[in-house]
């Protein structure tokens, strides 16, 4: 039991977990449709595309998510207007500009003494000096991006399913690609001071990944995908704490620790399965075999 | 793609022929409203297309559709009641009902539970035509609901459009299966990056206007030839 209970003498600690718990409950569920809608790309560009944002309000003493928020806001909306116009490819523009982004913020910070201790905890992110203020503010925003994400999830996994067919019932497709990116882009900038600008992404794309190999019914990816990355968040911060290493890579290397387990053994996708499936000469048996009612219409 | 102008009758059904590339898919996603008219207008009766938002159902190519994509085939059929249902409410039972319904209907009662990727090709086609039947369409739109879908999930699909044009839903399919054509239209609309001819399958389905819409590519038989059928 001491070794669950001695690092909650700590007050750092106790925020430390409260806040990778509610970081990772969030990830796992807006990483589900960063996964379905392939944006694991424009994931991490927006990680990085912050950047600036977070040096300018780090240097100007105030908590990093103002400045973050700011940049956030406004890569999304414009990557959502990019990826409207056919004229640009989309990805070589998304790489161009959040290099370039994430080339200011270096330089910004650059200028000033301390710089590479700074970066440090900048980029892999300060997990053990979070404050209750910055507690209470990512309290606040998760609850905010869940709801919305649970209010609009008919319509987003609509949208994420068969666009084609939600522009003809109506939907404002544009308009929930846009929210959707934003809300993307609230969860990053929260978890920046988890993991850090370079590793956030993990923590967005690897439980959902991990949860989709273990199920095909998206109710139950969203909550598998939640459970991984609060247990990722918290596991890897208890191994980071007893094993004295950096807490953000830590908890990025538990979740995909979680994920390779999934690979190998989850029941119908993982290896083991299709392996065993090979072996029993059944390998059609799960995705190519016809339902049982085709045959009944041989029959008649 | 322009050009196009043709007045379809309430409950027809129309066949889209061209060749590859001649515009089928352009111009259903454009009736859908899934791709913006650079001119011109679609018309429903009197009202202008987008106020019948709800009432098009879209049955896509099965190339694009995701397989892997964490739903099952009752989830896919629900979807054809978003619209009646608005936002913030999810389906009930009534929708439930409706739904296994319409998959019964098109054989495949009892199989909602299971993951789209785990159907046949032709139960796949049979899992969206079911949503289109949820949906109460007035207009349904078909991209290659034939391609790799064998002689009995066809009979299905011919057996479903005619009750749609029984019950006055006007039905668009796009095909290359002259065949299916000739068996299941009431008119034909010809493409080949404009419209070629449009009109009632008897007098517009003719070689002369086959060879305009599909130039070489095609050899019309002006006698169709007829074979044995086997026992």
């Amino acid at each position: 039991m001491n070794w669950l209970t001695e690092p909650l003498q700590y007050g750092f600690m106790q925020r430390a977990l409260l806040e990778v718990l509610i970081i990772g409950a969030l990830c796992g569920l807006v990483g589900c449709f960063v996964v379905l809608r392939g944006l694991a790309f424009i994931g991490d560009a927006l990680a990085h595309a912050v950047f600036p944002g977070v040096v300018l309000s780090y240097l100007a003493g105030q908590s990093i998510l103002i400045g973050a928020f700011g940049f956030g806001t406004l890569t999304a909306l414009g990557i959502g207007v990019l990826a409207r116009s056919r004229r640009v490819s989309e990805d070589s523009a998304i790489g161009v500009i959040f290099a370039a982004f994430f080339a200011l913020g270096v330089v910004i910070l650059s200028r000033q003494g301390g710089f590479r201790r700074d970066l440090g905890s900048l980029l892999f992110g300060n997990i053990l000096g979070v404050s209750s203020q910055d507690v209470l503010v990512t309290a606040v925003i998760a609850a905010v991006v869940a709801a919305v994400m649970v209010v609009l999830m008919k319509e987003l996994t609509l949208a994420a399913f068969d666009p084609v067919m939600a522009r003809t019932l109506g939907y404002p497709v544009f308009a929930l690609d846009l929210l959707l990116l934003l809300l993307v882009a609230a969860t990053i900038v929260v978890s920046l001071q988890t993991v850090g600008n370079i590793l956030v992404l993990a923590l967005v794309v690897t439980p959902p990944a991990a949860a989709r190999l273990l199920t095909d019914r998206l109710l139950r990816m969203i909550w598998l995908s939640v459970l991984l990355a609060a247990v990722s968040g918290v596991g890897g911060l208890y191994l980071s704490y007893h094993a004295g290493t950096a807490a953000g890579a830590t908890i990025v290397l538990t979740a995909t620790g979680l994920f390779l387990v999934s690979l190998v053994f989850a029941p119908n996708h993982g290896l083991v399965a299709a392996w065993l499936h090979r072996r029993r000469g059944m390998h059609h048996a799960h995705h190519y075999h016809a339902a049982g009612e085709e045959h009944r219409v041989h029959g008649r | 793609m322009c050009d196009v102008d043709a007045v379809i009758p309430p409950g027809s059904v129309v066949g889209l022929i061209g060749p590859n590339g001649s515009g089928k898919s352009t111009l259903l996603k454009a009736i859908a409203g899934s791709l913006p008219l650079r001119d011109g207008e679609i018309r429903f009766g009197e009202r202008p297309l987008r106020e019948l938002a709800g009432r098009v159902a879209y049955v896509p190519q099965r190339e694009e559709v995701n397989w892997e994509f964490p739903v099952t085939a009752l989830d896919v059929v629900l979807m054809g009641r978003y619209r009646k249902l608005g936002w913030l409410r999810w389906p009930g039972r009534a929708d439930r009902a409706a739904a296994e319904a319409a998959l019964e209907a098109l054989g495949l009662g009892g199989l909602g539970h299971r993951h789209i990727s785990q159907f046949s090709g032709g139960q796949q086609q049979r899992i969206f035509l079911a949503r289109a039947m949820v949906q109460e369409p007035e207009l349904v739109l078909l991209d290659e609901p034939f391609t790799g879908v064998d002689v009995q999930n066809r009979a299905v699909f011919h057996e479903q459009i005619r009750a749609f044009a029984r019950s006055g839903v006007t039905v668009l399919f796009a095909t290359h299966d002259l065949d299916e054509v000739r068996a299941t239209t009431t008119h034909v609309l010809l493409l080949n990056r404009r419209m070629v001819a449009f009109g009632p399958t008897p007098e517009t389905f003719t070689p002369q206007n086959l060879r305009a819409a599909f130039g070489g590519q095609v050899a019309v038989f002006e006698q169709v030839p007829v074979f044995e059928r086997l026992p």
